[in-house]
């Protein structure tokens, strides 16, 4: 008998269908993944699953667990899901309460289901340290905090884990760690998984079953590596498509250095109200690059190793605290980059949705760095504005239009208008597709690819997205703990790492979706 | 079988309890340094208020001791005073010897009354800050439990009366109110007096009695501010994710709120109680006239009024002592129930 | 700003309308009132309602109707000058302490922190020392007052817009500081000011009345809401309807403002109920 069987689901606010005529079925000990983009309602299923749908919600339809329907009863369903389901969710600090212990919100599960769980053992088998459960969330980091949360979905010895992005807010290594801790605790608990993610590649190193969403809809299931291999629906075959990297950067001539880094350090005072007990944080130490023109360099590392703030001091957003930089010869520390040089590089932004001012149009926002270039006749400007947004695939009749009015894939390319406006040689890129749906990353790059090739673009892309980097770049540099600690071309570099980093960056790279073996 | 995966990424790392995922978070630095800054945020705040009310008062056009002695007063009595009251001194000594004097408990002579200010101001203190206290526990015994009823009932029509009621509250201005209390319970009713205050050592029931209506009046327009931020905070900590957390554990809604979300939802409240008693030492200035209370406010005016500098002078920063005291011991009260901010050096 | 969309919200229709209906009731005073003000006439003094006096007189006579027109015309005026007062300091401030940071932000900070450190009360208590009472004493009291309350909305809504990567955009772009508030900053704080404009508003109403019923405020012969309730304390509890009239006329006012507030508040931005937290200020 299936564990959980739902059967015509359907969810709706305000009318507006956000999961439809939805039929699954989860088996006693299987893991079940479920793969979808934002907005296709894989998150909405699994809320559902547990009775925790947002007030607003009409449901219809039935969801059957251990062969009973869920009960309509607020009290008995809080209690059937306290016994039965372990729930993680995507964004670990919010969802810890901020006032209480780690040990204490455990151990508050353990009681409610009275499992009788010891919070010791529980907080070991996450891999926690006994001294974490007096802390509170915030004094621990992302992973340890995603942990705390296994361990609390654990304390009710559930039937069922639903885990709901649990890994996205996550960096690379650490998702690793974490992926593997629950693959590892459901296989010796026998524990039915159920997981949630946009992230190909994490479904498919975890999951024996899958299922397709795409806006409210079931497109496809089977087994992971019949639907992987050969998907039956269109959106499905689009998706593995988009999932792989194929190499877009060809072998090309060099120029002269375009971009030099020189010995540059960024320290932050911190805990700083007396003098002497300021502490300081050396955020980038002594760096040294270069970028030839017409090269495509990434920058990859865990968060927090460095690789945003120096891109901010390259691009004059932050100061240098030692050492300077030159582009085009020219020396400059930072923020007094002169406005003739700056309009010689640009920066597209991650996330595409703050990139814009919502009160401004897109062809204001998009003329904003034309002043670097001194007074330009209005002609000028629109046929400045004119290129630049044709360059990009895009209408110039979009210039009139407000932000809101589009997708995250064409606000990015929108941004990368803007970014082309000055006729830059540098582009800086700030994790340019990492905030994107799978379906349009691979445009986008292929966007990026065409304009260094017509324009003879120089590129530094920030990322530790490896696949995207191996696609993309000529030349790669390792950052760690503020320093460069390998480099080298892509092929070579992830072929033979040498710095320990570089190793566990490659071995925290999930499997290629179809050569998962088991 | 769950899948088992080729890699493992922990080999080449040190175990997860050293902090590798995703940085540790930033070293703080103790607690009582906290506190330590906050103080001293707090005197120079006082300090700078202090030297700004005597900065105004000392720019006053005229004479003092003229005022006070009157035009026909001979120049030798005016010169007698002017020396007497310690006006000849240069400005910054005056300023540093009212201070060192507050520092001591020693807030000068009244020129006008001729006996020690910070005696003047003690027995109305003793009238002002029981009326103050009176009307923020009453604020808070009504506005905190309707705040909860309403958010917990959102959008039914409990909470919508509630709300209407606390719309109406606080646009009621709470010296008025005390006039219709007196109106009501005073003349009609004749429950209580409809004001003068029998003072404490007299006895202590009618002194007592005599601050009911004020409180009340003094209460109902927080009480109904109170009420409205309470049911806010509530409604959006219901909607966090850690609230979802606790429901997943198997609590329900209204049992998850009660564990989870008061103590949070708690935390902005803190900061307008704050607020509120500062404002509720302003208003008892203005409602001690329609119930005849002899408070600071009336010892105040009175010194308005005979142009008693002094008296004017300090009887205004032990009031903006008291706010500065305040938000001081708020922010104290902040770090007591929110371990985040414990290190940090915000 | 999309009106259609702003007139969709019920609570801001009637509360905007309503509080509309009484600063044009005040400002028709300037021209025409039922019965001069000034006009003493002892002998139809304590009249209830009646067809001749809508609102009855008051003790020396006068046309109540007339008094609450021109009294609602002060409270506006006081309570918007202030207002003015307050948005044109405390805003720039805000906004300059997100712009620059550093010491410009520590100096905006502890200013904020010694004005909050003074109830308007006290203010108004120095002022009409200094300067004797009167409606210019009501206005600066309640206006210094607001300055750090804008002042701290404005600083707290530009930290917001500037972590926004637009705001970096502009930087990139080659904006100064003061061009990244103009453009970016103050544009997308605006809806947040608003808001916190009418709370401001009916709280400035609120203490104007107040200031002027302890006698710092307003003076006659020039009459306010609060200078009525003042000449109404000693004959309330014989004539309580010389108290009501006024009162009413008051809370009548607030409520329409806070209403308005709160519609806005719906209407401009979801987001802002957070912020509606401030409401407590007064």
């Amino acid at each position: 008998m299936a564990l959980v069987e739902i059967d015509k689901l359907n969810i709706s606010f305000d009318g507006r269908a956000a999961v439809s005529d939805l039929s699954l079925s989860i088996e006693k000990g299987e893991s079940f993944g479920i793969i979808g983009e934002s907005g296709s309602g894989k998150s909405l299923t699994a809320l559902a699953i547990a009775g925790l749908l947002p007030d607003n919600a009409k449901v219809s339809g039935s969801i059957r667990f251990e062969g009973a329907p869920l009960p309509g009863d607020e009290r008995a369903m809080a209690r059937l899901r306290g016994r039965h389901f372990g729930m993680v969710f995507q964004e670990p600090m919010t969802a810890l309460n901020p006032l209480m212990k780690i040990g204490e919100q455990i151990g508050e599960a353990a009681e409610l289901s009275q499992s009788g769980a010891d919070i010791a053992s529980l907080i070991a088998e996450v891999g926690l340290l006994p001294d974490h459960a007096g802390r509170f969330p915030h004094q621990l980091s992302g992973g340890q905090r995603q942990r705390a949360m296994i361990a609390m979905a654990l304390a009710s010895a559930p039937d069922l884990l639903i885990a709901d992005e649990p890994t996205s807010a996550l960096d690379t290594i650490t998702q690793a760690l974490v992926l593997d801790l629950i693959a590892e605790i459901c296989a010796r608990r026998g524990m039915t998984l159920l997981f949630i993610s946009h992230d190909m590649r994490a479904v498919a190193a975890l999951c024996t079953r899958i299922g397709v969403m795409r806006t409210g809809q079931l497109v496809e299931t089977g087994e992971t590596q019949a639907v992987l291999r050969a998907p039956k629906a269109e959106y499905t075959r689009k998706l593995v498509a988009a999932s792989r990297m194929e190499r877009r950067a060809t072998d090309r001539l060099h120029g002269d250095p375009l971009l030099e880094v020189e010995q540059v350090s960024r320290e932050y005072g911190q805990g700083g109200f007396w003098p002497w007990g300021r502490t300081t944080l050396r955020a980038v130490d002594k760096v040294s690059l270069t970028i030839a023109q017409g090269e495509c360099v990434a920058l990859v590392g865990p968060s927090g190793c460095g690789k945003t703030t120096l891109a901010r001091m390259i691009v004059g957003l932050d100061n240098v605290s030692a050492g300077q930089m030159r582009l085009d010869g020219q020396a400059y520390r930072g923020r007094d980059l002169p406005p003739l040089l700056r309009a010689g590089l640009s920066l597209v932004f991650q996330d595409p949705f703050s990139s814009f001012d919502p009160g401004m149009t897109i062809g204001q926002s998009l003329a904003e760095p034309l002043h670097l270039l001194g007074n330009l006749s209005s002609a000028e400007r629109a046929t400045r504005l004119h290129d630049a947004i044709m360059s990009v695939g895009l209408d110039p009749a979009m210039l009139d239009r407000y932000p809101h009015e589009f997708s995250g894939g064409q606000r990015q390319r929108l941004a990368i208008a803007r970014a082309m406006v000055t006729r830059p040689r540098l582009v800086v890129l700030d994790e340019p597709v990492s905030a994107l749906d799978v379906s349009v990353r691979g445009e986008v790059l292929n966007l990026l690819a065409r304009l260094q090739a017509e324009h003879g673009l120089t590129f530094l892309i920030i990322s530790h997205d490896l696949d995207m980097v191996a696609a993309m770049a000529d030349r790669v540099l390792v950052m760690e703990a503020g320093r460069i600690v390998e480099e080298g071309k892509p092929a070579d570099l992830f072929a033979h790492p040498q710095h320990a980093l570089t190793k566990a960056l490659m071995a925290a790279q999930l499997p290629d979706i179809t050569e998962t073996s088991w | 079988m769950l899948p088992k995966r080729a890699t493992n990424a922990m080999r080449h790392l040190p175990p997860c309890g050293g902090g590798r995922e995703g940085g540790q978070p930033r070293p703080g630095f103790p607690v009582t340094l906290f506190i330590l800054r906050r103080l001293l945020t707090f005197a120079a705040t006082l300090f700078v208020a202090a030297l700004i009310i005597f900065i105004l008062l000392d720019l006053l056009p005229g004479d003092p001791a003229r005022f006070i002695l009157g035009i026909n007063a001979s120049e030798a009595s005016v010169a007698a005073l002017r020396t007497q009251m310690g006006l000849d001194a240069p400005a910054h000594e005056r300023f540093f010897g009212w201070i060192a004097g507050m520092v001591r408990g020693d807030f000068g002579i009244s020129a006008t009354q001729r006996v020690a200010i910070g005696g003047l101001i003690a027995e109305r203190m003793a009238v002002t800050l029981p009326l103050t206290m009176m009307a923020m526990v009453l604020s808070m015994l009504i506005g905190l439990p309707l705040g909860i009823v309403a958010a917990m009932r959102r959008g039914k029509p409990a909470d919508t009366g509630l709300m209407i009621l606390a719309q109406t509250g606080i646009a009621i201005p709470n010296f008025w109110f005390g006039m219709l209390l007196t109106l009501v319970f005073a003349v009609a009713l004749r429950w209580l007096p409809t004001g003068g205050f029998t003072p404490w050592h007299e006895n202590p029931g009618a002194a007592f009695r005599g601050l009911i209506l004020p409180g009340l009046a003094l209460a109902l327009p927080q009480a109904s501010i109170l009420a409205r931020v309470m049911r806010t905070a509530l409604v959006d900590v219901t909607g966090q994710d850690f609230i979802r957390t606790a429901r997943a554990k198997g609590l329900t809604r209204s049992e998850a709120i009660w564990r989870h979300g008061l103590r949070n939802a708690f935390l902005p409240v803190l900061t307008i109680l704050g607020l509120q008693f500062a404002f509720l030492i302003a208003g008892t200035i203005i409602v001690e006239n329609v119930f005849y209370l002899p408070g600071l406010g009336r010892l105040i005016f009175t010194a308005v009024s005979e142009r008693d500098l002094t008296l004017v002078r300090s009887a205004t920063i032990v009031l903006v002592l008291a706010v500065t005291a305040t938000m001081f011991i708020t922010d104290l009260l902040y770090t007591l129930v929110d371990p985040r901010l414990r290190r940090q050096n915000a | 700003m999309n009106w259609q969309r702003l007139l969709r919200h019920p609570s801001l229709v009637i509360g905007l309308g309503a509080a509309t209906a009484f600063a044009l009731l005040g400002l028709i005073s300037l021209v025409w009132t039922p019965y001069p003000i000034e006009q003493i006439v002892v002998a139809r003094r304590f009249l209830g309602p009646d067809p001749a006096h809508w609102l009855g007189t008051d003790h020396l006579g006068r046309d109540m109707l007339s008094l609450v027109m021109s009294g609602t015309l002060t409270s506006f005026l006081v309570a918007f000058s202030a207002l003015v007062i307050g948005v044109g300091i405390g805003v720039p401030m805000g906004l300059a302490a997100a712009a620059w940071g550093g010491a410009v932000e520590w100096l905006v900070l502890r200013i904020s922190d010694v004005t909050f450190a003074f109830p308007s009360v006290v203010i108004a208590i120095l002022i009409a020392t200094l300067a004797g009472p009167g409606e210019l004493n009501a206005i600066l009291a309640i206006g210094i007052f607001n300055i750090p309350v804008f002042a701290r909305v404005a600083r707290g809504g530009a930290l917001a817009v500037a972590t926004q990567d637009y705001v970096a955009a502009g930087r990139l772009a080659g904006l100064g500081n003061a061009a990244i508030a103009a453009r970016h900053l103050l544009p997308n704080i605006a809806s947040l000011i608003i808001v916190q404009a009418t709370i401001q508003l009916s709280l400035g109403i609120l203490a104007e009345a107040g200031l002027s019923y302890i006698g710092l405020g307003t003076q006659a012969p020039a009459t306010s809401l609060g200078l009525m309730l003042r000449d109404s304390q000693s004959l309330f509890l014989i004539h309580p309807w010389l108290g009501i009239v006024p009162g009413l006329t008051i809370v009548l006012i607030v409520i329409a403002l806070n209403i308005a507030g709160d519609g806005l508040r719906d209407a401009l931005d979801p987001r802002l109920r957070r912020e509606g937290l401030n409401h407590g200020a007064g």
